[in-house]
């Protein structure tokens, strides 16, 4: 089957690309760049995509399934789902389901599900033993079944000594660790410590339990020569952090989420759940230094943390609730609304922190648009007004705090594996 | 007169006039107390649920004696949180209990938030008797009338609440209540017992206790939590006593100078 993308504007700063053209797909794979016929528009069904962009397919590398173990959250499908519909191509499953994936067989369930469907799902091992902190995973096992990184998500790799381990032992995979960097003797709270936290009485973690944990996992792969991915930073000084040690060129990156570069801990004032999440809302000064980090590069991508969870959960008493909210479908919207028309970012720098970088970080090959290579694409409209209406959500859970919000900028159509959806439908290219 | 507010989660938005007239309101109650049939008809035919998920029989028992008294039907709902936890939900909970068409809601509960948010799912009224570590406006409303009682008045005076500041549900109240009604509030306690920028709402830090005394008109003395504190905020319980406890000693010296 041919499909032609008319008049689309094609961005990929992985090939110094920026030009509009015409794309012509046959069967998965990018037949024609331009010089297309008469005839080849007869033959192919044609979408008009004047004044959308068309870019490497996006990629989130921070995302939570939930299967196996809560599928009435989510499964490996539903989340595609939402995440085709967000207009990713590509994720990473974080391994805190139950099973951990912490054995081959959980890593093949997880790909075996996602087999058919558009979205490539990469799953992440765990780093130690049902991520305990006690014992390593079968890290080599791990890798040879697929895993692209290793993480305890949820908490920090317990020790510095099994840190320290098991990137040396992934040097041999040239993969690095993601920290969820948090102090647990400091863990526990419910936001942020701060002004607020003392008027509204709950208890908080204080930024100081993630910056400890940032500070040692730089010093410990600085010492082993070994890959730290710091997920979720949420702090100005955890940001700083970084920044100098990228500077001393420690093999460090880091992720940002949306809602850690748009809101701050005043948002609890109504202990709406939807607002809890670990790491915490900060405050506006480490809103700003998101930004700032996003801007200078310290910060290599944005990731969603999309961490669904029942309603009956979420609406339980705040101290209660658990962490976490959907990211998905409003990643996109939220980072065009707030950093390209906010002028933080260019479309092209955008890119790079949702398709290219992620891929970078996690070895992955990154999709060419170019002929002869397999359409891996998203197409955005970057200028589209549009209402987020968690109802309307492909996941199964409805999580998050930014329902009725007007956004700037969605996906458009995702392609990827001779697969192709747009406008509510999948359907084979 | 009549009250602004429908529900009392907190002292933080009442307003003086408010706060004015539940004291003024108490003052005519308190003499109910004086007479040999203690009960008034005063919330005849009104329901009370008192929604208790922490254990604190002697809160609840001062309600219900206040809401008897007062001739209200009442009706308790007790449970540790762990049985809430599991089973039915907090909000199938209310929905059952609001089924019952009640007037009135009073909650005590572990988590902050948890009144503000029966304000959104029940149409009754909803009295906080202490959320989390957040407010118990209740308990800071005797602690202003007692003291109004003594000394006579609020406006001018010099409050001073001493103790384990962080994890108490009543310093905020006392706080807010206090400041609304004139009087210069003040803290005393070690700095592991002071939450997080405390002084954004304008009080006065002490250290010492004998500065603290010297320097107010009242103490208000926070209970220690023995078991979660000794060892961790404070070294030891005795340290406290020999530095914090608001001891006969430490009182004595004040009526000294003052004579
Ligand atoms: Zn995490």
């Amino acid at each position: 089957m041919k499909i032609i993308l008319n008049k689309v504007k094609l961005i990929n700063p992985d090939q110094n690309l920026d030009e509009t053209n015409d794309v012509l797909i046959e069967n998965g794979i990018i037949k024609k760049i331009g010089n297309i016929t008469k005839d080849d528009f007869e033959k192919a069904e044609v979408f008009e995509f004047d004044g959308k962009i068309c870019v490497p397919g996006l990629f989130d590398m921070h995302v939570h399934f939930c299967e196996p173990g809560r599928e009435d959250t989510e499964t490996v499908i539903t989340g595609s789902n939402a995440a085709a519909n967000g207009g990713f191509t590509g994720v990473a499953c974080m391994p805190n389901t139950n099973p951990t994936i912490d054995s081959a067989e959980v890593v093949n369930f997880i790909k075996k599900k996602a087999e058919k469907h558009l979205v490539d799902v990469h799953p992440i091992g765990a780093v130690s033993k049902d991520r305990k902190g006690e014992h390593l995973a079968p890290i080599a096992e791990l890798v040879t079944a697929g895993a692209v990184a290793f993480s305890d998500d949820g908490v920090a790799v317990k020790t510095a000594s099994l840190l320290r381990n098991a990137l040396e032992y992934l040097k041999m995979y040239d993969l690095p660790i993601i920290e969820h960097c948090e102090d647990v003797s400091m863990a526990g709270g419910a936001m942020n410590e701060g002004s607020v936290s003392t008027l509204l009485g709950l208890p908080a973690i204080p930024t100081v339990a993630e910056d400890l944990t940032v500070i040692r996992d730089i010093a410990v792969a600085d010492y082993v020569g070994g890959s730290i991915h710091i997920a979720h930073i949420s702090s100005k000084k955890a940001v700083q952090a970084v920044r100098e040690a990228k500077a001393k060129g420690i093999k460090v990156t880091s992720e940002v989420t949306p809602h850690h570069f748009l809101l701050t801990d005043e948002s609890l004032d109504s202990y709406d759940s939807n607002y809890k999440m670990n790491p915490p809302l900060r405050t506006e000064e480490d809103v700003q230094a998101m930004i700032e980090g996003l801007k200078d590069g310290t910060i290599d991508c944005i990731a969603s943390d999309h961490a669904p969870h029942s309603i009956e959960e979420k609406e339980a008493e705040f101290i209660y609730a658990p962490n976490g909210i959907l990211g998905l479908e409003t990643q996109l919207g939220l980072a065009l609304s707030e950093l390209v028309h906010k002028n933080h970012l260019t479309i092209n720098q955008l890119v790079e922190k949702l398709s290219i970088n992620p891929r970078k970080i996690l070895n992955l090959p990154i999709p060419q648009i170019k002929v002869g290579e397999i359409a891996n694409l998203t197409i955005i409209d970057p200028d589209e007004v549009w209402t987020v209406d968690i109802k309307k959500f492909y996941s199964k859970s409805k999580n998050s705090p930014f329902d009725k919000r007007l956004l700037t900028g969605k996906s458009v159509a995702v392609i990827n594996k001779s697969k192709m959806f747009m406008d509510g439908t999948f359907k084979e290219i | 007169m009549s009250l602004n507010i429908k529900h009392l989660l907190g002292l933080q938005d009442v307003s003086k006039n408010d706060i004015q007239l539940i004291l003024d309101t108490a003052t005519t109650f308190r003499e109910v107390l004086d007479r040999p049939i203690k009960k008034v008809p005063t919330l005849k035919g009104t329901t009370i649920v008192n929604l208790f998920y922490e254990n604190s029989t002697r809160t609840r028992l001062s309600f219900e004696l206040a809401e008897k008294r007062l001739s209200a039907d009442t009706l308790n709902f007790s449970t540790s949180n762990s049985s809430a936890k599991k089973g039915e939900t907090f909000k199938d909970t209310v929905r059952n209990i609001e089924a019952m068409k009640i007037d009135m809601i009073v909650v005590r509960h572990e988590s902050a938030g948890v009144p503000l948010y029966l304000t959104k799912i029940s149409k009754a009224s909803i009295i906080n008797a202490g959320d989390g570590r957040h407010e118990h406006p209740t308990q800071a409303l005797l602690d202003m009338y007692s003291i109004k009682e003594r000394l006579g008045k609020l406006q001018g005076l010099k409050v001073c609440i001493v103790g384990d500041i962080s994890h108490s549900r009543v310093a905020l109240s006392n706080i807010f209540g206090l400041k609304t009604m004139g009087a210069k509030v003040s803290l005393c306690a070690p700095p592991t017992m002071l939450p997080k920028n405390i002084e954004q709402f304008g009080v006065k830090i002490y250290h010492d206790i004998n500065k603290a005394v010297a320097e107010n008109d009242v103490l208000n003395v926070l209970r220690i939590q023995l078991e979660r504190d000794a060892g961790t905020t404070i070294p030891s319980l005795r340290e406290y006593h020999n530095y914090f406890g608001v001891t006969a000693e430490v009182i004595e010296k004040k009526i000294i100078k003052i004579f």
